[in-house]
């Protein structure tokens, strides 16, 4: 990925992830999250992570957000008169949330990370699957067992009279 | 065409995890504290497949691929957890919800 691609698709993700964390109505942030889960994936897909890059847009752009979109209609959340905590939390918020960037960023950029010449098959399905069915397999199975887990918990959580 | 240099991707996912950090910190209803959180795991996320792509290694997307299921069961249990409070309560506001507070 160019450097101006790489910085267009930065510049608009960190907006986005602003408009999630800074907009009044959650609607709108979870437009907002739609927007950033999207772009994240382009940036996947500049990493030659193709799988991943797609799972992403599938799962959580397909999935996750509109559950989310999903329980904000069903709840007729409006925008919020009080959607930020007291001026001093939301203060010191932002002050640990920029420090922490800052001081995370910093290191990072120090660091050497090179992009070594790509191996043919890097990021695609075969490879990925591979890994999964050998080395990972057990961690595998046990995503079914939650996956399962988190199912029948959510219906039994979200009845309608919890006895 | 120079390509993006890796170490760009790595602070911005330090930039994305430190606005869903403020995000948690900042805001008062449920929901947005759980996208803020859903924010901070693409941003991990971001991070691993940065280093695969570094270490020419598939692990760090089979490691997203766990996160990205993992997220999927959290939201789903979460969300239901919300709606329940919302039934009980007839809020989704945090700081109103302290029942169990020391």
């Amino acid at each position: 990925m160019s450097m101006v691609l790489f910085l267009v698709l930065a510049a608009l993700t960190i907006g986005s992830a602003l408009v999630v964390v800074l907009h009044r109505s959650p609607v709108y942030s979870a437009l907002g999250l739609v927007a950033t889960l999207a772009l994240v994936a382009m940036l996947f897909l500049g990493l030659d992570a193709l799988v991943v890059g797609f799972l992403q847009v599938i799962v959580y752009a397909g999935a996750i957000v509109v559950l989310f979109l999903f329980v904000i209609m069903l709840l007729n959340l409006q925008v919020e008169q009080e959607a930020f905590s007291a001026p001093l939390l939301v203060v010191s918020a932002m002050g640990a949330g920029v420090g922490l960037a800052a001081i995370v960023s910093v290191a990072l950029a120090r660091s050497s990370v090179v992009a070594p010449p790509l191996q043919a098959g890097f990021g695609d399905m075969e490879p990925l699957a591979e890994r999964l069915f050998t080395g990972y397999l057990l961690p595998f199975e046990l995503t079914s067992v939650l996956l399962l887990v988190a199912i029948v918990g959510a219906v039994v959580i979200g009845k309608k009279k919890l006895s | 065409m120079t390509p993006a240099p890796l170490s760009w991707y790595l602070v911005l996912s330090a930039l994305l995890f430190g606005i869903g950090a403020m995000g948690v910190l900042m805001r008062r209803n449920l929901i947005v504290i759980f996208m803020a959180i859903e924010l901070m795991l693409n941003a991990v996320n971001l991070t691993f497949v940065t280093f695969a792509r570094s270490l020419l290694t598939m692990d760090g997307h089979v490691i997203v691929f766990f996160v990205m299921a993992v997220a999927a069961a959290e939201a789903a249990v979460g969300l239901a957890i919300i709606l329940q409070l919302y039934r009980l309560r007839a809020t989704v506001n945090a700081d109103e919800v302290t029942t169990l507070r020391w």
